[in-house]
């Protein structure tokens, strides 16, 4: 009886690691075709469409950013009320801003666009090709000579590596400027010394350090997202386990590629 | 009608051979040795229930499916040897209506008809508007082309998929279950519309469906396909009239009633293998 559960169970870990292969895989050549068309698709008389790049553009990221700029804004009042607390016993509140100017142009910035832009596409996106793919209009393309990938998957991957940096930038500059009003507000820091101070602590590396991960949740939320649109199974519960799915995967890899990145450019 | 037969008779001007094909979902075998002509200028009609194989066919004819054994041959090319751009090329002569239409549900209905235009042509706006309305005139649908999709009736979404399959002029057209859901008139509608497309535009047809009268109507052959067989292919009375009994079963709508070996009953229901 225990051994025909250990084998249940050792089965069902055999059978998650290679669908977790799999899904690489998959997410791997769907990379390459996608930078295929991206690169190639004019002289192959497929081109990607520019209207429909400015349209992703337009969907993932100018309409992120409302709600963007609010959620950094917070995340940088924060991390400062956080720091002149902690900081305090030390008599060293002022030290505030030199830890919050690196931990968010490097750390902080990057992080909330990620988890943001995978909020609001990684289901959207998944949805939508889900839903294409049950509708037969994914069929619909590739007989009518429209490679899918091409079609859908490279528009949304230049519009995340187009729009992912300028994200980053903004967010960083939204929290950064949150702290900078909590400074003013306790510490009674102006907002001219305070930005004079955050200019001085930074070195482009910190910035070249978000910009470069920003480019890489880009991927990460395209090829996830599109993925899962791909591989839904029909009727409504396999779209929403997709969308779920899509989501919780998209955050989940920008959170530990993070970690990742990190550990490898401080270290 | 007589040129036509004649032509017919004359000889080897398939748009469509299959050879042997065999066909696998899983460990289950839904083709099993199907070989199959269309001739330029016909409608061939691929009947069978569900679970007969004929989606699957159909989907290999299209080329959405590769064979492993057998081989397709789209005008006289195989499918398997073809290149990403002859694949393109040969996609520029067929047509494909779905199921339920596959219309691009974020574009126009308009847009929609001129999505191969844009995509194979280089013809300025104005031009692809006007080919696309006169597709959409074709199917009935003039005056539809800035509404959406999801505006449209179950027959009109199937018509305008019609037209985005004709719009390339295309010489091999497909239609999947064109009465599928539909009201007995609508249907018969779409029935006399494919026929007059067919007259009108030379163009060879290939409809799956279940639906007999449909098929009876419109069909100068046709196939029966049953648990992934091919059960017979020819005229349409040559099918009427046969008498091979699962076909006659399939005609009449009577259930085939297996024997039932009662041990076998009670093992498939307990499970055991004992």
């Amino acid at each position: 009886m225990q051994a025909a559960g250990f084998r249940g169970f050792s089965e069902r870990v055999g059978r998650r690691v290679a669908g977790g292969v799999e899904d690489f895989g998959y997410a791997t050549l769907l990379l390459a075709e996608g930078l295929f068309w991206i690169v190639l698709g004019r002289w192959w008389r497929q081109p990607v469409r520019l209207h429909s790049m400015v349209r992703e553009m337009m969907e993932i990221g100018v309409l992120a950013i409302p709600v963007l700029s609010v959620l950094a804004f917070a995340n940088g009042a924060m991390m400062a009320m956080q720091g002149i607390y902690t900081l305090r016993d030390f008599g060293a509140e002022s030290q505030v801003i030199s830890g919050l100017a690196t931990a968010v142009t490097r750390e902080f910035g990057v992080l909330i666009t990620g988890i943001v832009v995978a909020a609001r596409s990684g289901s959207a996106i998944a949805a939508r090709i889900g839903t294409m793919q049950m509708s037969q209009e994914i069929d619909a393309l590739r007989v009518m000579g429209v490679a899918p990938v091409r079609y859908l998957v490279s528009p949304i991957l230049v519009a995340l590596l187009v729009t992912m940096p300028v994200l980053t930038l903004m967010a960083s500059a939204m929290a950064i400027l949150g702290g900078g009003v909590i400074c003013l507000l306790e510490l009674h820091i102006s907002l001219a010394t305070y930005l004079d101070r955050v200019w001085a602590v930074l070195v482009p590396a910190d910035i070249w350090q978000g910009l470069f991960k920003s480019l890489v949740f880009g991927v990460l939320v395209t090829l996830v997202a599109t993925s899962n649109g791909f591989n839904a199974s029909r009727g409504a519960e396999g779209l929403g386990r997709a969308t779920t799915r899509s989501v919780v995967l998209c955050i989940s890899a920008i959170v530990v590629a993070d970690m990742i990145f990190t550990f490898f450019l401080i270290l | 009608m007589t040129t036509m037969t004649m032509t017919r008779a004359a000889g080897n001007d398939a748009v469509i051979e299959v050879e042997n094909l065999v066909a696998f979902y899983g460990e289950h075998k839904v083709l099993d040795d199907v070989s199959l002509q269309v001739r330029k200028g016909e409608i061939m009609v691929i009947m069978g229930g569900s679970g007969s194989g004929k989606s699957t066919l159909l989907r290999y004819l299209l080329g959405l499916h590769r064979p492993v054994s057998g081989v397709v041959r789209l005008f006289g090319r195989d499918i398997n040897r073809l290149s990403g751009r002859q694949w393109t090329g040969l996609r520029r002569k067929m047509g494909v209506a779905f199921q339920g239409g596959a219309l691009f549900n974020s574009m126009s209905v308009g847009e929609n008809v001129c999505m191969p235009l844009r995509e194979h042509t280089r013809l300025d706006r104005k031009t692809m508007r006007i080919m696309s309305r006169m597709k959409l005139e074709v199917v009935n649908l003039a005056g539809y082309e800035n509404l959406m999709p999801s505006q449209l009736s179950g027959g009109m979404l199937k018509r305008a998929a019609l037209a985005r399959a004709l719009v390339m002029d295309p010489d091999l057209l497909f239609f999947d279950e064109p009465s599928a859901g539909l009201d007995p008139v609508v249907a018969a509608d779409l029935d006399n519309l494919i026929l007059r497309i067919r007259d009108a535009m030379q163009v060879s047809i290939v409809v799956v469906t279940h639906e007999l009268d449909s098929a009876f109507k419109i069909a100068d052959r046709i196939t029966v396909l049953d648990k992934g067989r091919i059960l017979m292919t020819g005229a349409a009375d040559e099918v009427r009239n046969s008498d091979i009994p699962r076909i006659r079963n399939l005609l009449t709508r009577t259930h085939e009633e297996q024997p039932v070996d009662a041990d076998d009953y009670l093992r498939r229901l307990t499970g055991s293998t004992d």
